[in-house]
């Protein structure tokens, strides 16, 4: 019996807890006369009651065995007379053993080891030994807690008030499960860090300014791991060459729309460049691989720069730049709308004109929140990862020329972590170590923007 | 001080030249300013248009394949077989025996001689193996079946090839015709671009979505329940608005460091399946859940809550039995547009190993997978022209299922959002 079917049957038994929980309870109420015996909960969370308590000490019970019994299950396979051919401790015999365990569970067909194949038998009456006492106990603790639960089942029984704590538990834990998360991200992150930077000196890793992981040699020593021609790129790419396309494009399209656009016009193009920021990014990738590149590359080439990448930080910049438009340009109106219609109206009262009081006015008194805005902007193009990897390169180069070839920090977390690679290299640590600056980095732009954006909304409320 | 007294005894002569060219001046800035802001917003949607005509344009093409007819004479190749052997459950065991492929290929050469082999899709036999299995009667007589060309020469008679291809089009020239490619609907991932179909990513997408909707729902809907109704102001509740708020914006490729390190190294669950890839994006997608139900929780009016405290509900029934039916609508919204940036995710299954050639479609949650846009991003990595069309063609169906999903969302907000 696998564990899904008995995941299976026992929610099952779960219903039939409910249902014989529930027909108790309404018996009671029907029988019930006399002011004593009113119940005090709805028949229903009666069944609930029932139903939980034979649910989930069970299925607890079921967590923990599947953590427990492979350890039991191997002390049991190596007391067989089997096992006392295997070989004194070491590499060898923990590779027969997982061998032999894959066969038994049938995950694998045929083993490379005759030693793994006589293990198999020990291990597969170990197995459905444990699987056995697992499920009888399982199913035991199903029929005895909810027997007790059915048993407790009285008038006064408080059942909707136990239901509802355990209920309002869940909720919580629900909720819990962010924080579980961000811890999860920041830890798994540092460890794998850490392990990278007994490796590799942290200073050589954020100062160095040689990025070359392929080339590095011997367990000690590694050099090729400067992450600044990453940076650079990242900040070049998504901070510069995306923003000088993304804040213009993005601002002015903002203002437009509130300020000048017939609502019908407004009410088309919103959902309109709300579309472009729906656009799955593996789609940016593509257009800017596929066609903004080459073009990109031919026009340079025309103009007389004869080094023009076809990998050029300029193509994967602009379509990240395209991407980031709709962004830029709901933030931007949200800080326009908030500014107090008593600032634009004086203005205009004053004889300024619609675009003076938009100039002198209405972009002054938003400047922070357009700020705060442009800041979520970068965090959000710095941390984008298929139009770079499709379209920008994988040359880790200083250079300010956008027809150039740059890398990126993300190009670099992907690069280094597909393939099969051993887990404990520098070359797969350092993927982590890139994810933990992106991470710091983003978290910071993305705290320092919610603070601008925050203290200016509380300027004007 | 002498100008301004004198200012305060004359007037602004409003008609004066002067004047007048200064008027001038700031109108022309105005209507300047004006249409700038208009051509940002053209550009921005020219964008958008030229994206989509450039993807349409190269993908339709994948939705076709050209083919030749090949006439196969089954009485003569297999001695006079009878159709009922191809009926039942065996039928596809029997034509392996029979060994179509040899009589495709024999007929190829028969017809287009020792080269014809360099015309035909290597697959195309496959082709003739489903045909035969929809109607047996095939094999008793002289068939003339369309099968195929092998990729170049689809590229070459489609757009512009290789001179060498180009030549054998013009040979053939007025034999070819133009299919609907069902293959590409059908099929997996193949190394053969004739072959490759999306049917195996699709269902990868499908069965990581599902998992991710299991999973993300049901926690998002009750974090937002907590926090908008039951929580009390204390730092435990601080500390969990700020992580939903820094989780919605964490890069997703953190995501998928976060699954490779958890999920695969730490609890070993399967690499490349289903199961990881949902997960991980569930992850992502719970914030999303969790910030936009919160708001649908917050749209509903107290005095619903009241009337029901009044009448004797408890806590926990004011929520499920009345503000949670109020607010499902808005919820359900933000969980369509959660789901729909899940769907075209990319960046977080590369680093689960979901990049793997999968060229039978999973069938549970922890088979090796892929979905659309990965298989998307593996095909716009490969030399062969001919998956330029395929991929392009595969953009257009992510992008019609996004744009769905988009629809629906706003479908349900205009239907059911209610205004108090």
């Amino acid at each position: 019996m696998t564990s899904t079917t008995l995941l299976f049957l026992v929610a099952g038994l779960g219903l039939v807890a409910w249902f014989f929980g529930r027909l108790k309870a309404a018996g009671l109420q029907k029988n019930g006369k006399s002011a004593r015996s009113v119940l005090h909960s709805l028949p229903s969370y009666h069944g609930w009651y029932v139903a939980l308590w034979a649910i989930v000490p069970a299925t607890i019970f079921m967590l923990l065995w599947s953590f427990i019994s492979p350890a039991l299950i191997t002390d049991a396979a190596l007391t067989s007379p089997a096992a006392a051919q295997l070989p004194e401790g070491g590499f060898a015999r923990a590779a027969i053993l997982s061998e032999a365990r894959a066969i038994a569970y049938g995950n694998q067909v045929n083993a490379f080891n005759p030693l793994s194949q006589a293990m198999v038998n020990p291990y597969r009456d170990a197995i459905s030994y444990y699987q056995m006492i697992g499920v009888v106990s399982a199913l035991l603790m199903v029929f005895a807690f909810g027997a007790y639960a059915w048993l407790k089942i009285k008038p006064d029984l408080r059942a909707r008030t136990k239901i509802e704590r355990v209920t309002m538990l869940v909720l919580l834990l629900a909720s819990l499960i962010a924080i579980v998360t961000t811890v999860g991200i920041f830890l798994s992150l540092v460890f794998e860090s850490a392990r990278f930077f007994s490796m590799v000196s942290p200073i050589d890793f954020l100062f160095g300014t040689e990025w070359n992981p392929k080339a590095v040699a011997g367990p000690r020593g590694e050099t090729g791991f400067g992450a600044i021609p990453l940076f650079w790129g990242t900040v070049f790419i998504g901070a510069i060459i995306a923003m000088i396309v993304a804040i213009p494009l993005g601002l002015m399209s903002a203002i437009y729309l509130t300020q000048y656009a017939p609502a019908k016009f407004r009410a088309w193009m919103k959902p309109i460049l709300e579309v472009l920021a729906g656009v799955p990014t593996v789609v940016y990738g593509y257009f800017a691989a596929l066609t903004v590149a080459p073009a990109l590359r031919d026009f340079a080439v025309s103009i007389g720069i004869t080094s023009a990448s076809s990998e050029s930080a300029l193509a994967a910049g602009v379509v990240m730049g395209i991407m980031i438009i709709p962004f830029v340009s709901s933030m931007a109106d949200d800080s326009i709308a908030a500014v107090p219609s008593a600032m634009r109206d004086g203005s205009l009262a004053m004889g300024a004109t619609q675009s003076e009081t938009i100039k002198k006015v209405l972009i002054p008194a938003a400047l922070p929140g357009v700020v705060g805005g442009v800041l979520l902007a970068v965090s959000r193009a710095i941390g984008e990862t298929m139009i770079v990897v499709m379209a920008a390169g994988l040359a880790a180069n200083m250079t300010a020329n956008p027809f150039s070839s740059v890398t990126t920090v993300t190009t670099q977390i992907v690069q280094l972590l597909t393939g099969d690679q051993e887990f404990d290299s520098p070359k797969t640590l350092a993927a982590f170590a890139l994810g933990l600056v992106l991470f710091i980095v983003t978290l910071l732009l993305n705290l320092i923007a919610l603070r601008v954006v925050k203290k200016y909304r509380e300027a004007y409320e | 001080m002498n100008s301004l007294t004198e200012m305060k005894r004359r007037p602004t002569d409003w008609q004066g030249a002067a004047m007048q060219k200064r008027i001038a001046r700031r109108y022309a800035a105005e209507r300047r300013f004006k249409a700038i802001g208009m051509g940002a917003i053209i550009l921005s949607a020219g964008f958008l248009a030229f994206l989509l005509i450039v993807m349409v344009g190269n993908g339709f093409r994948g939705f076709t394949q050209t083919e030749l007819p090949l006439e196969i004479d089954f009485p003569a190749a297999t001695g006079g077989v009878s159709s009922s052997q191809f009926e039942g459950p065996d039928a596809n065991s029997n034509l392996q025996s029979m060994g179509l492929r040899e009589i495709v290929d024999s007929s190829i050469d028969l017809q287009y001689g020792e080269a014809g082999n360099d015309l035909f899709s290597p697959g195309g036999w496959t082709t003739v193996n489903a045909m035969i299995l929809a109607d047996p009667k095939i094999v008793e007589q002289k068939a003339t079946i369309y099968l195929p060309v092998v990729s170049e020469i689809d590229v070459a008679y489609k757009d512009v090839g290789n001179p060498e291809a180009e030549k054998r089009v013009s040979e053939f020239s007025g034999q070819f015709s133009t299919g609907f490619n069902w293959n590409f609907l059908s099929n997996s991932d193949a190394t053969d671009p004739m072959q490759v179909g999306i049917w195996g990513a699709f269902k990868g997408s499908l069965i990581t979505m599902i998992v991710t909707l299991l999973l993300a729902f049901p926690v998002g809907v009750f974090a937002a329940l907590y926090l908008e109704e039951y929580a009390p102001k204390n730092r435990l509740t601080d500390l969990i608005e700020v992580s939903i708020n820094n989780l919605a914006a964490v890069p997703s490729i953190i995501f998928g460091l976060l699954g490779l390190a958890v999920f695969l190294n730490f609890f070993g669950m399967p690499r490349s399946g289903a199961l990881v890839g949902g997960l991980t994006l569930a992850l992502m997608t719970m914030p999303v859940i969790v910030i936009s139900g919160r708001n649908a929780v917050k749209a509903v009016p107290p005095s619903i809550r009241e009337a029901a405290l009044g009448i004797g509900a408890s806590p926990l029934q004011v929520v499920f039995h009345h503000v949670l039916p109020l607010a499902l609508p808005g919820i359900l919204t933000g969980t369509i547009i959660g789901m729909a940036r899940a769907l075209g995710e990319t960046a977080p299954l590369l680093m689960i190993g979901m990049r793997a050639f999968i060229a039978t479609p999973p069938s549970g949650i922890t088979d090796p997978a892929t979905v659309l846009p990965v298989q998307i991003f593996l095909w716009s990595d490969e030399v062969d022209r001919g998956f330029v069309e395929k991929t392009s063609a595969a953009i257009i169906v992510l992008l019609l299922f996004l744009l769905t999903m988009n629809a629906l969302a706003i479908y349900l907000r205009n239907r059911f959002e209610t205004r108090w």
